[in-house]
């Protein structure tokens, strides 16, 4: 392999990986909170269209921002129907996935007509990191990404650090392993779940900002193709850590870049097996490490109406 | 019983005027002629018979298998959310059983086509179900990665072992006429496999309320702990049966799907049967006679939705937007009865209340090590 199509590939897999590694550090601190959010999905498919709405009226920074707005409007009814109405959290994150999925497909067409958006907005460009991106394969692949997978990677220490040295860190991590405990010792779990919940929809509409803003550049139906579903998967590979979960991202980014690299040397193996490849090592890396054992403690359950 | 035969039927057809409901405000608010939509889409839906037959019913056949198999789970305290996969399974076990048979099997192809499915799609939930037993993986996040799984094989046989013969399009080659499901009435598309759905509730309602098993299963999903203790129920092997059940049901909806409407394969088979599913159950407080008339509210929302996009000009995904509102209230109102004393739409009578159902939601103790 020479070094110029390996430079495409890592490249390519940085390119992928970074709405999936935006989306799964939301959705690791929402499940280190003990709240489950299945709903990603349609925070993801909300900031793709607020991306490519705003973009159109403030340019690509604004349309990231819109994007990050969306998330967390969508994230904010989860918020009150799962967190503060205690409902069964599976059940309300997949009606908010249908619920975006159906309000962006009825609103791109209420906005754009028929005809659809004009083919491609501005978009993000890459900004080289002067002298960085120089270095021979990995500066291409590396220091010449556009604006959101830099603030992805600068995220997963700036995660892992407020979750594992800050006392607000550990409230948050206290409420997922056990919320009576956390509410006896004077956390609120409710509002830890709730800021945890809005964090992961901002996350999550900046993933789909990316997605239309720094990649596709225009909008289509269904477009957040199962990403949500995704980063839940990498969350859970990358084992509720941030630094787990950034690695994990990368191997997904790898896979789907793979994918493409054969299609290109024409090999007569199925893509198909590199797009399930990943969930099933997933499945596996669970089963391995006994799944529940790192798992926050609470995930998933319902709160109860007291506390 | 007159109540509750009274409650079975008052309670779709209210979720249906709240769906009205919410459809009229959304047509208003995004400038879309409102009468003349929902005219569209009463007349796509139950404007005539053969309407009625073609295009709800036979639309709310999958939803009832998959509603049914998302009930089953429930009850027994499993969250599977993996219908859409043991769907997709079922469809192309019963595919590739059709397509390889020769069409002089007649009905016992048919049957046999069937019975793949069912396998396919109990096989496809026992592996989320031996992962939950036997390695403590939540079964919320495996039946999710097994969803996608099973959606890109069925993408890889429809362009591989199980493409039509020119090989030209993502698709397998069609279902010969004799092993197709017989049509009940004539130049509809109203399938023999409506019935069996129908049938398959019955028969769920009955198994639940009058058999041993059923109340093995049921306990199980109200009190793991206490089926444990003080029933002497093998906890692990009825959710672990259960799991299977409910993957049997949406695996036969998958191939019922496959018989009866769409003869082939298609990746895009199920344009999320699993997930509408889950809103289906839970309308009919996952009671199955009740997901009779829930399913079929959601298939005229859908085969309306058709009807509305087509002569109307009115984004299908708006139907998406009602579905979800309508789950929505479901869940709020379940707290809001709570804080009334009344219990919410989702718990009168039926399902346990909310104190139990924490417990049911909670996964049974797994031996850690």
């Amino acid at each position: 392999m020479t070094a110029a199509p390996l430079a495409d590939f890592l490249e390519a897999s940085v390119r992928n990986a970074t709405p999936l590694l935006l989306a799964a550090l939301g959705e690791t601190v929402v499940e280190r909170s003990g709240v489950i959010n299945v709903g990603l999905e349609g925070a993801i498919i909300s900031g793709c269209l607020a991306g490519l709405v705003g973009a159109a009226a403030f340019g690509p920074e604004g349309g990231l921002l819109a994007a990050g707005l969306a998330g967390i409007a969508i994230a904010t009814i989860f918020a009150i129907v799962a967190v503060w109405l205690t409902a069964d959290q599976i059940i309300t994150g997949t009606a908010i996935t249908m619920l975006g999925l159906g309000l962006t497909g009825t609103l791109y067409r209420v906005i754009y007509g028929d005809a659809g958006a004009a083919l491609s907005e501005a978009t993000l460009s890459p900004l080289a990191i002067p002298g960085l991106a120089a270095i021979p394969v990995i500066g291409y692949a590396l220091f010449r990404q556009p604006l959101p997978s830099y603030l992805a990677a600068a995220l997963v220490p700036a995660i892992w650090w407020w979750m594992y040295r800050t006392r607000s860190g550990l409230s948050l991590r206290a409420t997922g392993e056990n919320p009576s405990a956390a509410l006896a010792s004077g956390v609120a779990p409710r509002q830890v779940q709730t800021l945890a919940v809005l964090f992961g929809g901002l996350c999550g509409g900046l993933a789909g900002g990316t997605l239309v803003l720094a990649q596709v550049g225009t909008f289509a139906e269904n477009m957040s193709a199962g990403r949500g579903f995704v980063a839940i998967a990498i969350v859970a590979l990358g084992r509720w850590n941030p630094i787990g979960v950034a690695m994990a991202a990368l191997l997904f980014g790898m896979a789907s870049a793979l994918q493409f690299f054969f299609q290109a040397l024409s090999l007569d193996i199925p893509y198909q097996i590199f797009l399930a490849l990943p969930y099933i090592l997933t499945l596996l890396a669970l089963a391995l490490s006994s799944g529940r054992a790192s798992a926050p403690a609470a995930l998933g359950l319902r709160q109860r109406t007291d506390s | 019983m007159k109540r509750r035969v009274t409650r079975l039927i008052a309670e779709p057809v209210l979720a249906g005027v709240m769906a009205v409901g919410m459809l009229t405000v959304l047509l208003a608010v995004s400038g879309y002629p409102v009468g003349e939509s929902l005219t569209a889409l009463w007349r796509g839906a139950f404007g005539s018979w053969s309407v009625l037959a073609s295009g709800t019913l036979v639309r709310a056949t999958p939803l009832l298998f998959a509603g049914l198999a998302v009930s089953v789970a429930f009850r027994a305290g499993i969250l599977n959310i993996g219908a859409e996969g043991q769907l997709l399974m079922g469809a192309t076990a019963a595919t590739a059983v059709a397509v390889l048979l020769p069409s002089s099997m007649g009905f016992a192809g048919v049957l046999l086509a069937l019975m793949a499915g069912v396998l396919a799609g109990g096989a496809w939930a026992s592996v989320a179900g031996v992962l939950r037993q036997r390695f403590g993986v939540l079964e919320v996040i495996s039946t999710i990665m097994l969803n996608v799984v099973a959606l890109h094989i069925t993408g890889m046989l429809v362009r591989g072992p199980l493409q039509e013969p020119t090989g030209t399009f993502p698709q397998s080659a069609m279902v010969e006429q004799a092993l197709r499901l017989p049509r009940l009435v004539a130049g509809t598309r109203f399938h023999a496999g409506v019935a069996l759905a129908v049938l398959s509730a019955l028969g769920l309602a009955w198994f639940l309320r009058a058999t041993a098993p059923g109340f093995r299963l049921r306990m199980t999903g109200a009190n793991p702990r206490a089926a444990a203790s003080a029933g002497g129920i093998d906890v692990a092997r009825v959710s672990l049966l259960a799991f299977i059940t409910s993957g049997a049901l949406a695996g036969l909806g998958g191939a019922v799907e496959v018989t009866g409407v769409t003869f082939a394969l298609y990746e895009n088979l199920s344009p999320g049967y699993g997930y509408t599913a889950i809103a289906v159950a839970l309308l009919a407080r996952l009671n199955p006679v009740s997901a009779i008339g829930s399913a079929i509210v959601f298939g005229a929302l859908e085969a309306g939705a058709s009807a509305m996009q087509r002569d109307a000009q009115v984004p299908a995904g708006m139907v998406g937007v009602v579905e979800a509102g309508v789950i929505l209230v479901l869940v709020a109102s379940e707290w809001i009865g709570e804080r009334v004393g009344r219990g919410g739409l989702l718990n009168r009578g039926g399902t346990p209340r909310q104190k139990d159902r924490t417990d049911a939601i909670t996964p049974i103790p797994v031996a850690r090590p």
